[in-house]
């Protein structure tokens, strides 16, 4: 982090008591800026909305095909009936994309950083909390986007969900990866550099992922070591997959929705106080002497 | 104004009564524990468990949907079960062991595959006597009877031959070779095809009617499934003749069967060792039991998606669903 910008940020970072105050509309005008931005760049990277998508796929069309024995032995909810295992995992790789996309926009926001365009999004009047917020949407409604040119492709490939679950899915869509925006976004803070960001890759989302339902139902896991079953069950991951699941099928999974919307509350209010140059991490750093 | 309240009112009645119409009762025999589940076809519940005779194995009800009769194979009966009271109200001639069984169209006879014996019986059901024995292969077990009732095919399983009988006459009048281990015949809803499965051979042989010559032989393939699991057992046809199921054992699949091209379209996931299949009357569903899940499955007719899996008793064998 710039000495430079920490400072500016603190000037800029307050609105002025002499200006009149913000309305919605200007709140708005921020968002759409924010937003807008974002789509932009997703648009302008086509190789990275197709690798979002092929990594999904490649789980779907190879892994599922092998591992397709594994289920119909047993019907979960919110099953009601015996699933293959390409359906099973379908969910869980909607929150795939949603972890990795949150990831990948928290690494936008390292490279941000070092390349200096942060500085621009944060001399903006409006509050910290706000541009945050906003920053984070703009990620979100990108990998939301992501997740349903995966469900159409799923569709074509046979695993189908009610119709209402496909509307029902995109608000447990909104908070699972806001969940896991916010989450990426107090990494990021942890992050002097961009090189960092492949230590977070083997140690958050690779256990995360993988110690989770998204790939085995949590009984089978349960099965093979009680431990690794108390780690997935403590895993906020697991919870989103489930969140998406039952919503997928019309369903809401109170216990799912509980936990991960104190998570969101938890990782945003940890990673707006991050970001916050007067308290938070960047100003530890700062006093460390930190070059970033 | 009344008259819109009263359309309302017309509307909600109407919708109403077409709701409760829907419902009929599915009827399960399950093989191991010696109880009949009876299970609503709506809410896909399990109403009651009623207490049968030992090895409950082919189901059936009455035209009128009043009684339901059942093989109760170990006591070498037919158990007639009153579908009010849900008491066994009687019991027809069988032979030792019947497996499974056919009613004429016309309601009034039963025609009884015994398996011990080799023998088809022929019941009466109204004088509740026997009206001959039809001697077949050895080992018979499916039974199918022409929509005019005029024909009735038998299958023997180690005999593995289709035995085509005149009713009349109950003269054994064709017999065609098929493949190993035949479980299963039905009539296509014209007369003028039957389709007998082959469990062990893996296939439903497709027998022409008018020259008792086999048309098509279907065989299956799921990925990822070795052909020796793949064990074709029941087989429904809708009633406009057009697509056929055919259950596949422990393939733990149901095959939707073009029946113009003898394509299979689809493999229905359901439960483990699935033998049995019943269409509800409405054909919105077809129900298959699954024998070593211990449960049934109801699959969706129009997108031959599984819709639900409910849990009955040990060992489902046969389903019926009521007329009503």
């Amino acid at each position: 982090m710039n000495a430079g910008i920490a400072g500016d940020t603190v000037r800029h970072g307050r609105h002025d008591p002499d200006l009149p105050p913000f309305g919605l509309k200007h709140y708005l005008i921020c968002l759409k800026g924010i937003m807008v931005r974002e789509g932009l760049r997703f648009l302008h990277q086509r190789e990275r909305f197709v690798a979002a998508l092929v990594r999904p796929l490649i789980w779907l069309f190879i892994f599922a095909a092998g591992f397709r024995q594994v289920l119909g032995v047993s019907i979960i909810p919110p099953y009601t009936t015996y699933v293959l295992y390409e359906v099973y995992i379908t969910p869980g790789l909607c929150g795939m994309i949603m972890l990795f996309s949150g990831m990948q926009s928290s690494l936008s926001m390292v490279y941000d950083r070092e390349m200096g365009s942060m500085r621009t999004l944060l001399v903006s009047p409006f509050p910290r909390w706000y541009l945050l917020v906003s920053k984070l949407l703009a990620g979100v409604a990108v990998s939301i986007a992501q997740v349903y040119v995966f469900l159409a492709i799923c569709w074509f490939w046979g695993v189908k969900a009610p119709t209402t679950g496909y509307v029902m899915v995109l608000p447990a869509l909104l908070l699972s990866g806001l969940m896991l925006g916010a989450l990426g976004m107090l990494l990021s803070s942890l992050i002097r550099q961009l090189e960092n960001f492949a230590g977070i890759m083997n140690f958050v989302i690779f256990p995360m992922y993988f110690a989770s339902s998204a790939l085995y139902p949590l009984w089978r896991i349960q099965e093979a070591s009680p431990l690794l079953y108390t780690i997935c069950r403590s895993n906020p991951f697991s919870y989103a997959v489930e969140l998406i699941r039952f919503a997928l099928y019309g369903q809401v999974e109170w216990l799912s929705l509980g936990v991960v919307a104190v998570c969101t509350a938890i990782f945003l209010a940890a990673a707006i106080r991050a970001y916050d140059p007067s308290r938070g991490l960047m100003a530890r750093k700062q006093n460390m002497g930190g070059n970033a | 104004m009344p008259s819109r309240i009263m359309i309302v009112g017309l509307g909600l009645a109407v919708g109403m009564s077409a709701g409760s119409a829907l419902a009929y009762e599915v009827y399960v025999s399950n093989e191991r524990d010696n109880t009949m589940s009876v299970v609503d076809s709506e809410t896909m519940e399990v109403l009651r468990t009623v207490e049968v005779g030992q090895r409950p194995r082919g189901i059936t009800v009455s035209r009128d949907g009043r009684f339901i009769y059942l093989c109760a194979s170990d006591d070498d009966t037919v158990e007639i079960i009153d579908t009010e009271t849900y008491e066994i109200v009687g019991t027809l001639p069988s032979g030792p062991d019947p497996e499974l069984f056919v009613l004429s169209p016309d309601g009034e006879t039963l025609y009884v595959a015994n398996e011990d014996d080799n023998l088809v019986t022929v019941i009466d059901i109204a004088g509740k006597k026997v009206l001959g024995e039809i001697p077949v292969g050895v080992e018979p077990e499916g039974m199918g009877i022409s929509p005019d009732g005029t024909t009735l095919v038998n299958t023997s399983e180690t005999t593995n031959m289709a035995h085509f009988i005149d009713t009349a006459s109950h003269e054994n009048t064709h017999n065609v070779l098929v493949d190993a281990r035949p479980r299963f015949a039905e009539f296509m809803p014209d007369g003028e095809e039957v389709w007998v499965s082959a469990e062990i051979g893996g296939t439903v042989a497709v027998i022409d009617n008018a020259t008792r010559e086999i048309k098509h032989k279907i065989e299956f393939e799921i990925p990822g499934m070795r052909s020796e699991s793949i064990q074709p057992v029941g087989v429904r046809i809708n009633k406009d003749g057009t697509k056929a199921y055919v259950a596949l054992g422990p393939a733990n699949r149901v095959a939707v069967i073009d029946t113009e091209t003898y394509e299979v379209e689809k493999y229905v996931l359901v439960g483990q060792r699935v033998w049995q299949l019943a269409f509800t009357p409405d054909e919105k569903y077809i129900i298959s039991t699954n024998g070593v899940s211990n449960d049934i499955t109801f699959i969706d007719v129009a997108s031959d998606e599984p819709v639900h899996s409910v849990t009955v008793g040990a060992e489902p064998w046969g389903v019926v669903v009521s007329p009503k």
